[in-house]
């Protein structure tokens, strides 16, 4: 062991469930003190990636190290230093949070305090509820807390916080954050790129098994981020015309909402007006600037799913049909969802509508 | 160690927690024993407390390791808790001797229960065994219930590894009828009918009744038979759960 030694380094990680490919070739790493997002929609791989790292499952291809140990044939070495928080149950249904935090520091040599945890994840006064009992954000910050008994070096947390109400949420963020500062690693999954924005310091994105970018939020957003336009109008204009006469790729997104992929220059607003005008359409909305990362994420995993063929750079025409067909049903929702809610949240609409898209892919 | 035993005293709060699981490894044995004890609606031998506290106790002991901790077994592991208890220090070897210390620890429990309540109704221990044959006797009933245990233990963590939870309720449940009449429990099993007798005979729970009532009745000596089946099953059932078994 030599020098600083990253906690987590995965290269070339391979994972099979009999012909099917689960993670094909990814790269991760993760160093103590920084908390690590593995985001992908569902069935990318995430939990297969996880699991290997916590030495649940052999790598078909690939190594691993975690702490410097081989997770699955030095598990024995690993368990001491290592905090899991597996994707739901984990726990005892007849046993509440206190009795399952001191069991749990009972396997451990020099534990958490049973009641600091308790404490820490808000749970005094369900203590003695059994875990059946528990509503389904209690149970994620028990399952939490009994993930820090052992004062974990490394921290696997699979979909933290999924199915927590808001306060939950507020509480797993502050023990993540309490975690980075004492120096603990964070590895955590999630399909909810806003809980990843708020938690993690580094970004994986992963799609069907592949690593489809790497980096900071920062770093992620520049790099796939392209200029956009947007705007609303009436619903189905002919956007061929419009795609000529602004001489970059639109789409409309939700009814009467459109995107060009270019940045908006005076004059290239002064086209769209020019246009609008010449057919009387209204105006409305207008506003120029870079992809959110929401939009960047749906990019990347979009252009994954349309194989090797179809690539980031790909023509205009096959990224709106793609777009067209995943996000058709979703669109609709955010159609509904925008009358109910009134102006002023167009944009915030639409993309609502596209994650609900992203979430029912495959 | 601390690990091993805080899982150890879990694993018993656990089970103690469950009131189906205390009605069927005490209630149900101490309750049958008493009733058919006090009212011998059964036909003789059937109530005399000499044949039906070796049975019950056998009873006792298929009811912990094949029922309770086959089905409690079940639930863990769909509940992930399994899964979960295997990236902690305690691992997967101390959790599954957990589980077999909290046998042990209820069959003592068991064993005195039913002692105790066999005494209550007029058992005489001992039988005509005396001095060197006492210990004999001692030593076989012991090694029977531990061959047992580990038979039907085995039997539970073979299901608790393969099927769902709510199968494995049904399966161990029924298992546990099934083999409770063919089990030379509460009557011998000369009454079966010979096909079913030769099936019995077969099976670990006729075995680990016929060796206790062996040793702590008329001869003191278990059989050969009784022992080889025994045996058999407390080889084979553990093997084949070991093999077999899934932890998620």
């Amino acid at each position: 062991m030599v020098g600083q030694l990253n906690a987590v380094e995965i290269r070339s990680l391979t994972v099979r469930y009999g012909d099917l490919v689960a993670v094909d070739g990814l790269d991760l790493v993760a160093e103590p003190g920084q908390v690590v997002g593995l985001l992908g929609p569902n069935g990318a791989g995430k939990t297969s990636t996880v699991e290997v790292a916590e030495g649940y499952r052999k790598p078909a291809g690939g190594s691993v190290r975690v702490l410097g140990y081989d997770p699955w044939s030095e598990r024995r070495e690993l368990t001491p230093l290592m905090g899991v928080m597996l994707q739901g149950g984990g726990v005892y249904p007849g046993m509440g949070p206190a009795e399952a935090l001191r069991l749990f520091a009972g396997y451990y040599r020099n534990p958490e305090d049973p009641r600091r945890l308790l404490e820490l994840v808000g749970l005094e006064r369900a203590a003695r509820t059994p875990w059946r009992r528990l509503s389904g954000g209690e149970r994620q910050r028990l399952s939490l807390a009994l993930a820090l008994v052992g004062r974990p070096r490394v921290a696997f947390l699979d979909e933290p916080t999924s199915g927590v109400d808001p306060e939950g949420r507020q509480v797993i963020r502050e023990v993540i954050a309490g975690l980075r500062l004492a120096g603990v690693c964070v590895l955590l999954t999630t399909h909810e790129l806003e809980e990843v924005e708020r938690l993690a310091d580094v970004l994986y994105v992963i799609d069907r098994g592949h690593l489809v970018a790497a980096g900071t939020l920062d770093e992620l957003a520049a790099q796939a981020g392209r200029p956009v336009l947007r705007w609303e109008t009436s619903p189905d204009v002919d956007t061929s015309s419009l795609e000529a006469q602004l001489g970059a790729a639109v789409r409309e997104e939700g009814p009467g909402q459109y995107v060009a992929d270019i940045a908006g220059s005076p004059s290239v607003v002064g086209a769209l007006a020019a246009w609008l005008d010449e057919r009387g359409l209204p105006l409305d909305g207008l506003r120029a600037g870079r992809a959110p990362l929401e939009e960047v994420y749906l990019r990347l995993t979009r252009d994954e799913r349309e194989g090797d063929g179809g690539s980031a750079t790909g023509g205009p025409g096959s990224e709106a049909g793609a777009a067209h067909s995943e996000a058709g049903a979703a669109r609709k929702e955010a159609g509904a969802a925008r009358k109910a809610g009134g102006g002023g949240a167009g944009i915030a609409a639409g993309t609502g509508g596209e994650r609900t898209g992203g979430g029912r892919l495959p | 160690m601390k690990a091993l035993w805080a899982q150890t005293g879990a694993e018993v709060r656990l089970t103690v927690r469950r009131g189906e699981s205390l009605l069927l490894t005490l209630g149900i044995p101490v309750g049958l024993l008493v009733f058919l004890a006090l009212t011998k609606v059964l036909p003789a031998p059937s109530g005399e407390a000499g044949f039906l506290v070796p049975g019950i106790l056998a009873l006792a002991i298929m009811s912990t390791g094949m029922v309770s901790v086959g089905i409690a077994t079940a639930f863990e592991r769909e509940y992930k808790v399994l899964k979960r208890l295997g990236a902690t220090p305690l691992g997967r070897p101390r959790l599954v001797l957990a589980k077999v210390l909290s046998v042990v620890a209820i069959e003592v429990v068991q064993a005195a229960a039913v002692i105790g309540a066999g005494l209550a109704v007029g058992w005489q221990p001992g039988g005509g065994a005396e001095g060197a044959g006492a210990v004999v006797s001692s030593f076989g009933a012991l090694g029977a219930a531990v061959a047992a245990t580990a038979g039907f233990t085995g039997l539970g963590l073979l299901m608790a590894g393969r099927f769902r939870a709510d199968i494995v309720l049904a399966l161990a449940n029924g298992l546990w009828l099934a083999l409770l009449l063919l089990g030379g429990m509460l009557f011998p099993l000369s009454k079966l009918p010979g096909g079913l007798r030769s099936v019995a005979d077969a099976l670990p729970a006729a075995a680990l009744a016929g060796a206790l009532r062996s040793a702590m009745g008329t001869g003191g000596y278990v059989s050969g038979h009784d022992w080889l089946v025994l045996a058999v099953w407390a080889l084979a059932a553990p093997l084949v759960a070991a093999l077999t078994f899934r932890w998620e």
